[in-house]
């Protein structure tokens, strides 16, 4: 069981309280209906499913109930930090190799 | 009496407390303090199990969790049967019985054995080989065969009916394994002041100083300090101590999960406490301490009762003070057995001989067994044992070759170095390291927070062990964040110290001949069978692994893997590090389920969610289904009514006069703030900003891929606040979605979302009268179609509580929803149904509803829709805002596929027979005399008998369905072919006048 950091609670909590809701930094469009069909496509059905570092959005379910990011190494099972929903992609990774 | 052979003077258990015992039926005595392994022993019992293949006579080769043969059946009660409990783990108590398994019909005549003889039938793959033709034969014939007569324990019959805890716990220091070397590091880590708990599977601590006699920490003898340690780690606040305790799993973030034996110990273990307690602990830093297991020696029917390893026999006679025979040969390719050879001679056990398979060792404990007149015997080995239910002889030959001698023997201790346990370390995902210059595997990277010490880190010695042992203790505190270190090192005085050893099989073992030389006991496996493995292709150790069942189920090859891989490696003429190690799995010794499971089984397996009005339909002898975790009432039959009958009669009572239904599992979120209608715009396809207060709406959610995902009523109490309705089923994840898109993609709106399910009851009130029924009850709504119409919705009181009194129907007649605190639930239905019986209403269930809405066409979402519906595939065109620019799954409903025309749509069937009721799931097609498989187009959704249509009623998406009308379709059944005729959706009252009826 992992042990998780929620940014809004700013505590580690067990992985029971927590739920995945997929990748993140996928924006939906602010023009929906006028997307082509190539990036609807991209927007919802293309996911990266990296063998490493992956940027997904998880939702303290059982706490806060905020949806907020994290970035996983999927080798590891490793959370290398997480960030409140809406910053963005951190440019500099704590611990990573590159 | 003591027992034949108890030593009398040896050991460390009080001799006055006596448990009686029985094993297969036959009566013992033993001391409190026994193991059932020790407790055999010292009467003598060697002969305590039959292999799992070849159903070969088995003893005792251990004296501790790594027991491969002795695993028994330890039966309290009749539902109290636990199978493969290895005998040297479990303690004696008085009165426990035990049998031995796995034999027909007798341990000493077992009619299984002729596996053994047939034997080269059953080499390895035997299973992938021989049972190959023919083909069915493998399931009706074979496998029962073979699973009857291979496998070990029978599991037992009855429930269990012992419970189980669990705990969580956190530490800063977790230390597993209680030798000297874990309670070295558990001592330096407690004295800092951090929190620690320190675990060990033994009922006492002290690992290998149970048979060390040879150790001396602080001026005692080592066993006796490691008690005085622990004593004084249980008196401290700090510290946890937990014996008995097996560290089975090492998981992610250094979370481990721990099993705590409570009551298997006990003569009567009474109903209070749990059998076990799982421990599910979270350490900042883990010591492992998980020692050294010995290897035995491979060779020739090196399985025979009363050969084992030579710590075993250590233990037995130092700590339980058992011999393991009278004349005692050893085997031995390291020190080890030397020390287990000098205890038994200083003992009275005479020693017929050492054989040391290396050249010319020298060392302190050679010569001592020399002064004391063992003969010993270098450059030679133990071609095989002989006797059959017990050792009788070894034979002995130089390992090159030559002369054999044959010496008389009723026990062989046998070593052949020992293996650092690396399973917890492995589990953790560390990589080991293979140290080539003492052969064997240790801990080499590691990937969590936690450091070996000791044996299991390759560390040789007591006082290395504890050097390095205090010193890890004390810096996984500091690391953990203690900053006082405190406390003194415990100081060794005397200590014994071995080394190496050997891996694979030894001369004797083959290669060519038909010896069986156990590599894996508990599996069957032979050294010739991993090298007929290589020979037959299996290349990577893992493919050894499964093709000879070698290290494989509970046994986990603690004994085995070692030896496994060095022949393997042999064989393959490669490096040992080249051919690399198989994965240690969790659990380390098996789990039971009981454990795992806690209290989560019975009425704790799933929570179980009744409503306010529960108890009221449960005094009516209403009949309940499941619905996700809710009870719901399915119908409420009269005496002697079926479901059928009772059906019937509630669906003719609703349309006729009225019926009251309890619809509080509705799913129930209010959406509230300045934002509220432009939220709801964005979530649900409908158009919301116009709608007036007081009114309300059917809603049809989408996901974004443009299928429907729910629907349900929202009724607008205020210009910002929207009181939604979902489906039971779908509330949370509706509640999930709905947060999601808040938080994530509109957070700019400013909106509050609350689950209000459980806050408020819902009683359905649904007929022509059921204005009549409810009206003189309210207070402050004008209750006339004018001020009321339908789909709308008022607040004010029933019954004197507040109420939001929807006007709406899921049945087609003139209906109401009213909704009250929960708590008013139960009050307010029983003055709803005192006013009803005036009018000779009903309660309807579940059954009902769905029966009135099929007959009206309304959907279920999750029955009529499968997640690949769109709302036009459902005819929901008109739900769907034609003008919004912009709502969840309007760009999804426009993609190619879902605008495409064949899609399967929703419609009406009538069977041609009105007395058929289709089966719901039942496939159509259009030409019932096409070739099998036949071109399906489509499934029934619904399907119902409808008393009020005095027909069968279904609704079924089929492919293209609107542009069907009035076809004739066919659905295909096992017993014969429907004829249906494709319909409109509605079945009564297509014109909709009953809902101002």
């Amino acid at each position: 069981m992992l042990l998780i950091r929620c940014p809004y609670c700013e505590e580690e909590r067990p992985e029971l309280e927590f739920r995945n809701a997929g990748e993140a930094h996928i924006a939906r469009s602010a023009n929906m209906a006028g997307e082509t069909d190539d990036d609807f496509e991209k927007f919802f059905f293309i996911r990266s499913n990296p063998k490493g570092i992956i940027y997904e959005r998880w939702r303290h379910m059982h706490g806060c109930a905020r949806f907020f990011n994290a970035v996983r190494d999927t080798v590891s099972d490793k959370f290398l930090m997480t960030y409140k929903a809406g910053e963005p992609k951190p440019a500099k990774l704590p611990g990573a190799a590159k | 009496m003591i027992a034949a052979f108890r030593i009398p003077g040896a050991g460390r258990l009080k001799q006055a407390e006596t448990a009686r015992f029985s094993f297969d039926g036959q009566s013992y005595s033993g001391v409190e303090g026994d193991t059932l392994a020790s407790a055999l022993l010292a009467n003598g019992v060697h002969l305590v199990g039959r292999s799992f293949k070849y159903h070969r006579p088995r003893g005792f080769l251990s004296a501790g969790a790594e027991e491969p043969n002795a695993l028994v059946e330890i039966k309290r009660d009749a539902a109290r049967k636990t199978p493969n409990v290895r005998a040297t783990v479990q303690e004696l108590y008085d009165g426990l019985t035990a049998q031995s398994q796995n034999r027909w019909p007798s341990l000493s005549f077992d009619v299984g054995a002729v596996n053994d003889i047939a034997s080269p039938l059953f080499s390895a793959g035997f299973y992938y080989k021989t049972f190959m033709w023919p083909k069915a034969a493998w399931k009706n014939f074979y496998e029962p065969k073979i699973r009857a007569a291979a496998g070990l324990g029978v599991a037992p019959d009855q429930p269990d009916p012992d419970h189980y805890s669990a705990r969580f716990a956190h530490c800063d220091v977790l230390v597993l394994g209680g030798g000297a070397a874990g309670i070295a590091a558990a001592l330096a880590a407690a004295e800092t002041g951090v929190r620690v708990i320190l675990a060990d599977e033994q009922a006492d601590f002290g690992g290998s100083l149970r048979f060390e006699s040879g150790a001396q920490i602080e001026g005692q003898d080592g066993f006796a300090w490691a008690q005085a340690a622990v004593a004084k780690l249980r008196d401290m606040d700090n510290v946890r101590v937990l014996s008995r305790t097996t560290a089975f799993g090492y998981y992610a973030q250094n979370f481990v999960g721990l099993v705590e034996r409570v009551s298997d110990h006990l003569r009567n273990p009474g109903g209070e406490l749990p059998r076990e307690r799982l421990w599910q602990v979270r350490a900042k830093r883990v010591v492992l301490a998980t020692g050294a297991i010995e290897r035995h020696m491979v060779f020739a029917d090196n399985d025979r009762p009363g050969i084992m390893l030579a710590s075993a026999a250590r233990t037995y006679l130092n700590h339980y003070g058992v011999a393991v025979g009278r004349n005692v040969g050893v085997y031995t390719a390291n020190d080890s057995a030397y020390a287990a050879a000098i205890d038994l001679k200083k003992a009275g056990v005479d020693v017929a001989a050492i054989i040391d398979l290396r050249d010319n060792p020298t060392g302190p404990v050679i010569d001592e067994a020399r002064a004391l007149g063992i003969e010993v015997n270098f450059g030679r080995a133990a071609i095989r044992a002989g006797g059959k239910l017990r050792v009788s002889s070894m034979t002995v030959q130089p390992k090159n070759g030559g002369g054999e001698r044959t010496i008389p023997v009723d026990a062989i201790l046998m070593s052949a170095g020992w293996t650092p346990s690396v399973h917890l370390f492995s589990q953790s995902r560390g990589k080991v390291a293979f140290n080539d210059e003492t052969k064997r595997f240790v801990p080499g990277t590691y990937a969590q927070d936690c450091v070996s010490v000791g044996a299991c880190n390759g560390t040789d010695g007591l006082s290395a062990t504890i050097d390095e042992a205090y010193a890890a203790g004390a810096k996984a505190a500091k690391d953990a964040g203690a900053s006082v270190v405190k406390g003194t090192k415990p100081k060794v005085d005397a200590s014994e110290s071995w080394s190496r050893g050997m891996l694979g099989a030894a001369p004797g073992a083959g290669p060519d001949t038909t010896v069986k030389a156990f590599v894996d006991f508990q599996n069957d496996v032979t050294a010739k069978d991993i090298r007929q493995a290589v020979h037959e292709g299996m290349h990577s150790i893992e493919h050894v692994k499964r093709f000879t069942t070698n290290g494989m189920a509970t046994d986990q090859g603690k004994t085995s893997n070692m030896h496994g891989l060095a022949i393997a490696a042999e064989t393959l003429g490669k490096p040992i590090p080249q051919v690399g190690l198989t994965t240690f799995r969790a659990p380390y010794t098996p789990v039971t389920f009981g454990s795992i499971i806690g209290h989560a089984r019975g009425p704790l397996f799933d929570p179980t969610r009744k409503t306010a009005i529960h108890p009221w339909a449960e005094a009516q002898g209403a009949v309940f289904e499941d619905v996700g975790q809710w009870k719901r009432a399915w119908y409420f039959p009269k005496a002697g009514e079926d479901m059928h009958a009772a059906v019937d009669r509630e669906c003719v009572t609703v349309r006729k006069t009225a019926g009251l239904f309890d619809a509080s599992t509705l799913g129930k979120i209010e959406v509230v703030g300045p934002d509220a209608a432009k939220f709801m715009e964005l979530l649900y396809t409908n158009p919301w900003e116009k709608l007036e207060p007081g009114r309300c709406r059917y809603g049809i959610m989408l996901r974004e891929d443009g299928f429907i995902y729910d629907d349900g009523v929202v009724g607008r109490l205020a210009p910002d606040r929207f009181h939604v309705t979902t489906t039971t089923g779908g509330a949370p994840r509706v509640m999930n979605h709905m947060e999601d898109y808040l938080q994530t993609e509109f957070p700019h709106l400013n909106v509050w979302l609350t689950s209000i399910t459980e806050q408020w009851a819902v009683i359905a009130v649904q007929g022509p009268k059921s204005r009549d029924i409810i009206a003189p009850l309210v207070e402050g709504i004008d209750m006339s179609d004018e001020a009321l119409p339908h789909m709308s919705v008022r607040e004010g009181r029933i019954c004197g509580v507040p109420t939001r009194l929807f006007r709406m129907s899921f049945t087609g007649e003139r209906g109401f929803e009213v909704n009250v605190p929960a708590d008013y639930g139960q009050a307010v239905w029983e003055a709803l149904w005192a006013e009803g019986q005036k009018h000779g209403a009903c309660a309807y269930g579940t059954e009902t509803m769905h029966v009135l809405r099929a007959e009206k066409g309304y959907i279920i979402v999750g029955q009529d829709t499968d997640g690949t519906v769109t709302p036009n595939d459902a005819g929901l065109d008109w739900a769907v805002g034609k003008k919004k620019t912009d709502f969840v799954g309007i760009r999804g409903m426009a993609r190619p596929d879902l605008v495409a025309k064949g899609r399967k749509q929703l419609v009406g069937l009538k069977t041609k027979d009105p007395k058929v009721v289709l089966e719901e799931g039942a496939q159509i097609v259009e030409d019932p005399k096409q070739a099998i498989p036949m071109k399906m187009i489509g499934h029934v959704t619904s399907s119902y008998w409808s008393e009020n249509c005095g027909r069968s009623i279904a609704l079924a998406l089929v492919a293209g369905g609107r542009d069907r009308m009035g076809e004739t379709l066919y659905v295909p059944m096992p017993d014969g072919t429907i004829e249906v005729e494709v319909t409109g959706m509605v079945f009564f009252d297509e014109k909709g006048e009953r809902l101002n009826g």
